[in-house]
């Protein structure tokens, strides 16, 4: 009987009913857009391996380090394997065409990141090509690029037009893997620093290392900052999920004001839902004494009213939850490769599911207490 | 015939900011199981207050209100409602059916507060229902129904539960004379037949008639007929 009179009571008023679920609907779609905006910006952290180090220079990420600094690195405690890289920053015909450019040492790096998978003839096929790239799956499929295309970069901090040649495409074995990097030889750009400034070659942006064990991450990043202390290039290390967040503070503010405007919202949806069910308890006041007067306990009217409160507000998630996706997927699209992976997390449904759920709880409280202890008398008084 | 409902010096008083208002003074009466009884009186006489203090939905200032032998002062707010749901069944004058329940919905709903299966509640409401002489009616929502025929589901909720008491405040103030007297032709019924205790507050004279024993109430004060 309590579930026949919650779900007949919800739709006693369409347009009301409608007007609300749609103003929740509307409300978790925005907390479930901007929650995978922000978990998009933190996805090279959580893509970070916990067994990997970044060695930058001390000053900034911008002075680059002597390739010289590989052998020291190797030879250091509890380091693996190191490979280093160098932002190349070239534009795909045009500046909105963003996507990350890494010079790299081929062999070296795909072994420090197992997670980016190439098929093996394109790897060979890479390492005979010194002006050869590997390119992310994602990546390709935004431009159409296949195997055996040129893709011409105007240089920006190495200047020039640079011609590459697709050699291979990379998927990522796992989700929070990126796959929008365009990767190319770091020999090849080195060759041709050295025609323009021969002063500059032998340069790296930043080595990358792999431990044995994460546990000493911070000994060893002390350590090799210890050994270059007082040098011409003085190095700074940390993990890579430190070195990750560090480009994310960047935009710190930015993060804060969304994480705000989601919990604003949260607020919205009950504002919606606390209105409606504060005017639909009152109209209802005269049913509440009657059913007080069959000898109905108050928690049959709490139940009653939370439980409308709840179902408008499941109705409203539920539709929310799914307008969301077009709505995310539209703006992966028109961002293009500006977020690595831009998908709602199952983090992000949870939190919109219980967010509204207890949102929902909560907006029916108030009138359920009020309706609940009612006056009988007072009630039926309305009536007459 | 047993005495049901026993009232020894019953006062209600209510406060209004610092006004003390008197509405019921030293009532006693005593109603016999099976009796018909019609409280009259002018508006603010305390009819209708009375009639809460005997249904257990108002509790007196000073007194005792001794109904089937228990006496309702002594209980608390949920002991009521449980009480309620036992021994008394309501007649409202707007009929105060749920609109999103059915005829035979609403005449259900008391049903939930005892232990029934299925089965045997269908079979109460369906006795219900043919005994106000709405079988074809169940379905029915309040909206699609006249207003004889929202008191008539009105009363078969009332009766469903076979209820002791029935009290009916104003049964018939909102109904047309041919819809009246079937209402009041059905209360008559019930109390003969299946022998039910009706204490009907009305202020029509000929609805009065009706009933075995006449009370008025003025100014508080309780003068048999």
């Amino acid at each position: 009987m309590i579930i026949k009179l919650i779900a007949r009571n919800v739709f006693r008023h369409k347009l009301r009913a409608i007007l609300t679920i749609l103003g929740v609907a509307i409300a978790v779609s925005s907390f479930g857009f901007i929650r995978t905006v922000i978990t998009a910006w933190y996805i090279g952290v959580e893509a970070s391996s916990s067994n990997r180090i970044v060695t930058r220079n001390a000053i900034s990420i911008g002075f680059p380090l002597p390739l010289a600094y590989k052998n020291k690195l190797e030879s250091t405690p509890d380091v693996l394997e190191v490979t280093y890289a160098n932002w190349f920053g070239g534009i795909y015909k045009d500046p909105g065409n963003f996507f990350a450019q890494f010079a790299i040492d081929p062999v070296s790096y795909f072994n420090v990141y197992p997670e980016y998978e190439v098929r093996p003839e394109q790897m060979q096929a890479f390492l005979k090509d010194r002006s050869g790239a590997i390119v992310g799956q994602k990546l390709a499929e935004r431009y159409g690029w296949k195997v055996g295309d040129i893709v011409p970069l105007t240089g920006t901090i190495y200047e020039g037009d640079w011609d590459f040649t697709i050699r291979g495409l990379y998927k990522g074995a796992k989700k929070s893997a990126d796959e929008t990097i365009f990767f190319f030889h770091w020999k090849y750009l080195d060759e041709r620093v050295a025609e323009i400034f021969p002063d500059f070659t032998g340069n790296v942006g930043f080595y990358i290392a792999t431990i044995d064990n994460p546990d000493n991450a911070a000994l060893v990043c002390q350590g090799i900052d210890e050994r270059f202390k007082n040098s011409a290039n003085e190095t700074l290390t940390e993990t890579e999920s430190a070195f990750q967040l560090s480009f994310v503070t960047m935009s710190s503010a930015i993060i804060s004001s969304l994480e705000i405007v989601s919990f604003v919202i949260i607020a919205i949806i009950m504002l919606v839902l606390a209105n409606t069910m504060v005017m639909s308890a009152r109209e209802r006041t005269s049913e509440y004494a009657v059913i007080k007067t069959l000898g109905f306990q108050p928690g049959f009217i709490y139940a009653m009213i939370v439980g409308e409160s709840l179902l408008l507000s499941s109705l409203g998630a539920l539709l929310g939850l799914l307008i969301t996706f077009p709505i995310v997927n539209g703006f992966a699209d028109a961002v293009g490769s500006f977020f690595p992976s831009f998908d709602i997390s199952t983090m992000t449904l949870i939190a919109a599911v219980i967010a509204t759920l207890v949102v929902g709880a909560l907006s029916g409280i108030m009138p359920a207490i009020r309706a609940a202890h009612l006056n009988i008398i007072d009630g039926l008084r309305q009536l007459s | 015939m047993s005495t049901i409902i026993n009232i020894e010096n019953l006062s209600k008083t209510y406060h209004r900011d610092a006004e003390e208002l008197q509405v019921l003074k030293s009532i006693n009466m005593q109603v016999e199981n099976g009796e018909f009884l019609a409280l009259m009186g002018p508006s603010g006489s305390g009819k209708s207050t009375l009639l809460n203090m005997i249904a257990g939905l108002d509790t007196p200032t000073s007194g005792k209100v001794t109904i089937c032998g228990s006496e309702l002062s002594q209980m608390n707010e949920s002991q009521l409602a449980g009480w309620r749901s036992q021994h008394v069944g309501f007649i409202f004058q707007f009929y105060n059916l749920m609109p999103v329940l059915t005829a035979y919905e609403n005449v259900e709903l008391p049903l939930h507060l005892i232990n029934l299966s299925k089965e045997e509640r269908d079979k109460k409401i369906r006795l219900a229902l043919n005994l106000v002489g709405l079988p074809d009616r169940m379905d029915h929502y309040p909206n699609q129904l006249s207003g004889g025929q929202q008191q008539r589901v009105a009363i078969a909720r009332a009766i469903v539960t076979d209820p002791s008491i029935i009290v009916a405040d104003e049964p018939t103030g909102d109904l047309d004379r041919k819809s009246a007297e079937e209402i009041l032709n059905l209360m008559v019924r019930f109390n003969k037949e299946l022998g039910k205790t009706i204490i009907m507050v009305t202020h029509d004279p000929h609805a009065a008639g009706r009933a075995h024993i006449k009370k008025h109430l003025d100014k508080g004060t309780l003068n048999g007929a």
